[in-house]
């Protein structure tokens, strides 16, 4: 065993370790921060796989954007502990999910799966996963994904954009009087009356 | 260990002890400076000229008591402004402040005034920047107060926010550059234009200069954008609730952050260690220089211009500099790809 692999398996026991904790444990604050641990190990092992660009990345993208929208919503909602099973079962009693916002999750899911498979689906007919080239430096990462994967790429943008607007659809409300426009109706903002 | 290994050590202790010294001497520096520009004294009681004045409020803050409330979360509200530091000391890592050298002919082969010449050295330093919100983030939610609640949501809202107009100025250079190290970027703007004017970045990128010195005060959370430590309305923000050493730490974090975007700010755009009537080898001086005049320039602004409404920072942030930012990155895209700038 050479002294290389030491930290392989130091961040490979620290990836592996913090994102068993992340479901095992209760807290959703935690939660989160061992998730970020996690990707700072992950991050760790690109730098010994000789890749340090997406090693940055995965920190910049991951650890730190997407994380902190996470903190964000963890920290605003205040849920301080994970539901027991009993309170979930009671909870299921007394508020019925309705079946339209089952739906509208599934449609948008379904949608986002479509337009992945065609991206990946088009991609493959020209050139193979990877042509041999070396995506270690910036330069050579920029070319591939603009060259070679660009359809790929502005899929993907199509597919954060539908995720986008997926959101705003899940998370918009209804008003009262059923079939009001956006922005009109009583509680949803608009000026006072 | 080798000449070069014991070198490169002592490198890193330099640079941590003196990012130490540089907050200290940045807390007595804003006060005098404060003063000046409002006809006082400042600190003059302590040691000649009141130059021990920060020895004396370290003293001060390592003998007060340590509190904590009760209803914290005990792990997060000491992990807080560990964070903070930790992420200030480790930003400057990957700035160069000086030309290579051999230390008078002590080592066999050159070393640069750096402790780690990173290829994406930008790139690291936004990631430590995006950690080092956590610090900021954690300390206001576990402090289970609402001044820090609302403090943390403030301040990382804002630099979160400022961040993609900071990325975008950067990006500017980048692309002038060629590369995304640090080093890189310095030597590039060695020399001069027709004799006269030094080729500096600045010259080149004018308005990415002015949009990442903005975004820069933003980011260190600094007046006119101090909104986490709006002490009319939230008393001190994200750190309301620690006292003794644990504030210290941000307050640290603070100021290293500061000398850290100023240091950035002098290897991007304005040459980094070099500058006219010195050796290569005594560019640190300029640095040092630069690195000076861009922290007056924060403090000055700091007490020349009154704090922003929290709607207008965000507007400002969003609706202004953002948009500059873009259309300089593609004019200046527009220009590498045409005229070869």
């Amino acid at each position: 065993m050479t002294i290389d692999v030491i930290p392989f398996y130091l961040f490979g026991a620290v990836a592996v370790v913090a994102s068993l904790l992340v479901i095992a444990q209760r807290s959703p604050i935690y939660s989160v921060l061992l998730l970020i641990a996690s990707f700072g190990a992950l991050s760790g092992l690109y730098v010994l796989l000789d890749a340090p660009f997406v090693a940055v990345i995965q920190i910049i993208v991951y650890a730190g954007a997407i994380m902190v929208l996470f903190l964000f919503v963890v920290m605003l909602l205040n849920a301080p502990h994970e539901e027991t099973e009993e309170d979930l079962a009671r909870e299921a009693g007394s508020r019925p999910r309705s079946a339209s916002s089952g739906l509208k999750v599934f449609g948008v899911v379904l949608a986002a799966l479509f337009v992945v498979e065609l991206g990946w689906a088009l991609t493959r007919r020209g050139g193979g996963a990877f042509p041999g080239r070396p995506v270690t430096s910036v330069a050579a990462i920029g070319l591939s994904l603009f060259t070679d994967y660009a359809f790929a790429f502005e899929v993907t943008s199509v597919l954060i954009l539908v995720a986008m607007v997926g959101a705003v659809v899940l998370a918009h409300r209804e008003p009262a009087g059923g079939n009001a426009h956006w922005g009109e109706g009583g509680s949803q903002g608009g000026p006072p009356e | 260990m080798t000449p070069l290994l014991v070198a490169q050590l002592g490198l890193t202790l330099f640079v941590f002890i003196m990012l130490l010294n540089s907050a200290a001497g940045m807390v007595y520096f804003e006060r005098k400076v404060a003063a000046l520009l409002q006809q006082r004294m400042g600190p003059y009681l302590v040691g000649p000229k009141g130059l021990l004045q920060p020895i004396a409020d370290v003293i001060k803050l390592m003998f007060k008591e340590e509190l904590r409330p009760a209803a914290a979360d005990r792990l997060l509200f000491a992990l807080a402004p560990i964070i903070s530091a930790t992420a200030a000391f480790a930003a400057f890592a990957v700035v160069p402040f000086g030309a290579e050298t051999t230390f008078f002919g002590l080592l066999d082969e050159p070393l640069r005034l750096q402790v780690a010449d990173v290829n994406v050295a930008i790139l690291v330093l936004f990631a430590i920047a995006s950690m080092s919100v956590y610090g900021i983030v954690l300390a206001g939610w576990s402090s289970n107060s609402k001044y820090s609640l609302l403090g943390g949501l403030r301040s990382s809202a804002q630099m979160i926010s400022y961040e993609l107009s900071y990325g975008l100025a950067l990006a500017g250079v980048l692309l002038l550059a060629n590369s995304l190290s640090l080093s890189d970027v310095v030597d590039r703007q060695a020399g001069t234009w027709f004799h006269v004017v030094p080729r500096w970045h600045v010259f080149l990128q004018p308005i990415g200069f002015v949009v990442f010195m903005i975004a820069g005060i933003a980011e260190t959370n600094r007046a006119p954008f101090d909104f986490p430590e709006a002490e009319q309305e939230l008393v001190a923000g994200y750190h309301t609730e620690y006292s003794s050493m644990s504030f210290a730490m941000f307050f640290l974090a603070e100021y290293i952050n500061m000398v850290t975007v100023a240091a950035v700010a002098t290897d991007l755009f304005l040459g980094g260690w070099h500058g006219p009537f010195l050796p290569e080898s005594m560019g640190w001086i300029w640095f040092l220089v630069k690195v000076g005049a861009i922290l007056f320039f924060y403090v000055w602004m700091r007490w020349t211009l009154p704090r922003y409404r929290y709607d207008q920072l965000m507007a400002f942030g969003w609706k202004i500099l953002l948009p500059i930012a873009v259309v300089n990155l593609i004019v200046t895209a527009a220009g590498v790809l045409y005229f070869g700038l």
